[in-house]
């Protein structure tokens, strides 16, 4: 099999805050009713985390789930066992009605961190990222200028940012002119 | 610019994130109907300077489709409700009702 690559190998950018390719994630979706113990249940055997509830995300270690609808998880797993974690959950779903696809190598992610991360980011979305509105286990889904984008908090000032491999530079070059140097804004300081 | 509230995924959201969809409460008329009844299911939308009811999809965040209720006149949102609905439920026509009473659109009132 051929070497998997993630969308912009080593891309980083040091402005206001940093901008860095977060490299090759696994990344599943699980499409399904979520009110299903056996989904609930297929969750945590593979990746040990609760049922995230509605716009949350869940981490346990370098596993994870987030809420991306009322039908619909992203389950996150290291690259390399991201098959692997699809033929578990396909086992442990049985005759559920439910769906789960790799489309890590269809995804781009992104991790953008330090103090002015939350401006740089409330640049681009149309979302309110104050403190107050947006904390760490909060998964919000909206356009990031003219694409689709999802965006956690991964820490203290750290956001991850999921959007389609396809518009992967084009992202990566939003967040480094919102991130140049001199461009603070200053509103959620 | 319309701040709406997908009551699919709880997310309020301005109107950027989501879709219109046009309007609301259309009943279809296929194969069998008559010439008239199909260009009026085609072509015969409301238009109205007040409290109408459109379709929006939250096509940026959760995907899902969903009913607003909102003034084309003030930009105002009454409110949003499940699209697996044929009328509008009582607490939106209430909400309308509030604040502007005596509203009339198509049957619903």
């Amino acid at each position: 099999m051929s070497e998997a690559k993630s969308a912009l190998p080593g891309a980083r950018f040091d402005g206001i805050a940093s901008v860095e390719e977060a490299g090759l994630n696994g990344m599943i979706t699980l499409r399904g009713d979520l009110d299903d113990t056996a989904l609930a249940k297929a969750l945590r055997e593979v990746t040990g985390c609760a049922l995230p509830g509605p716009r949350e995300v869940v981490m346990a270690g370098d596993k994870g789930a987030a809420w991306m609808s009322p039908d619909e998880l992203l389950v996150m797993v290291p690259h390399g066992e991201a098959e692997a974690a699809v033929a578990a959950l396909d086992a442990a779903l049985g005759e559920s009605h439910a769906l789960a696809v790799n489309v890590s190598d269809a995804r781009a992610v992104f991790d953008v961190r330090g103090s002015h991360a939350r401006e740089v980011l409330g640049k681009l979305m149309p979302v309110d990222f104050s403190a107050a509105a947006f904390g760490p286990g909060q998964i919000r889904r909206s356009r990031m200028a003219q694409v689709p984008a999802a965006v956690w908090m991964t820490g203290e000032d750290a956001f991850r940012v999921v959007c389609f491999r396809s518009v992967a530079q084009y992202v990566f070059d939003l967040l480094k002119t919102a991130a140049s140097e001199g461009g603070e804004v200053g509103l959620y300081a | 610019m319309l701040i709406l509230e997908c009551p699919c995924c709880g997310v309020k959201g301005e109107e950027t994130e989501f879709h219109g969809g046009g309007e609301a409460h259309i009943k279809r008329f296929g194969p069998g109907s008559s010439e008239e009844e199909f260009h009026d299911y085609l072509f015969a939308k409301e238009n109205p300077r007040g409290v109408h009811f459109e379709r929006w999809r939250h096509v940026n965040g959760c995907g899902k489709w969903f009913h607003v209720a909102r003034c084309t006149r003030t930009l105002e949102v009454f409110g949003s409700y499940s699209a697996q609905t044929t009328e509008p439920p009582q607490e939106i026509r209430d909400a309308i009702t509030a604040r502007r009473p005596g509203w009339r659109w198509r049957e619903f009132s």
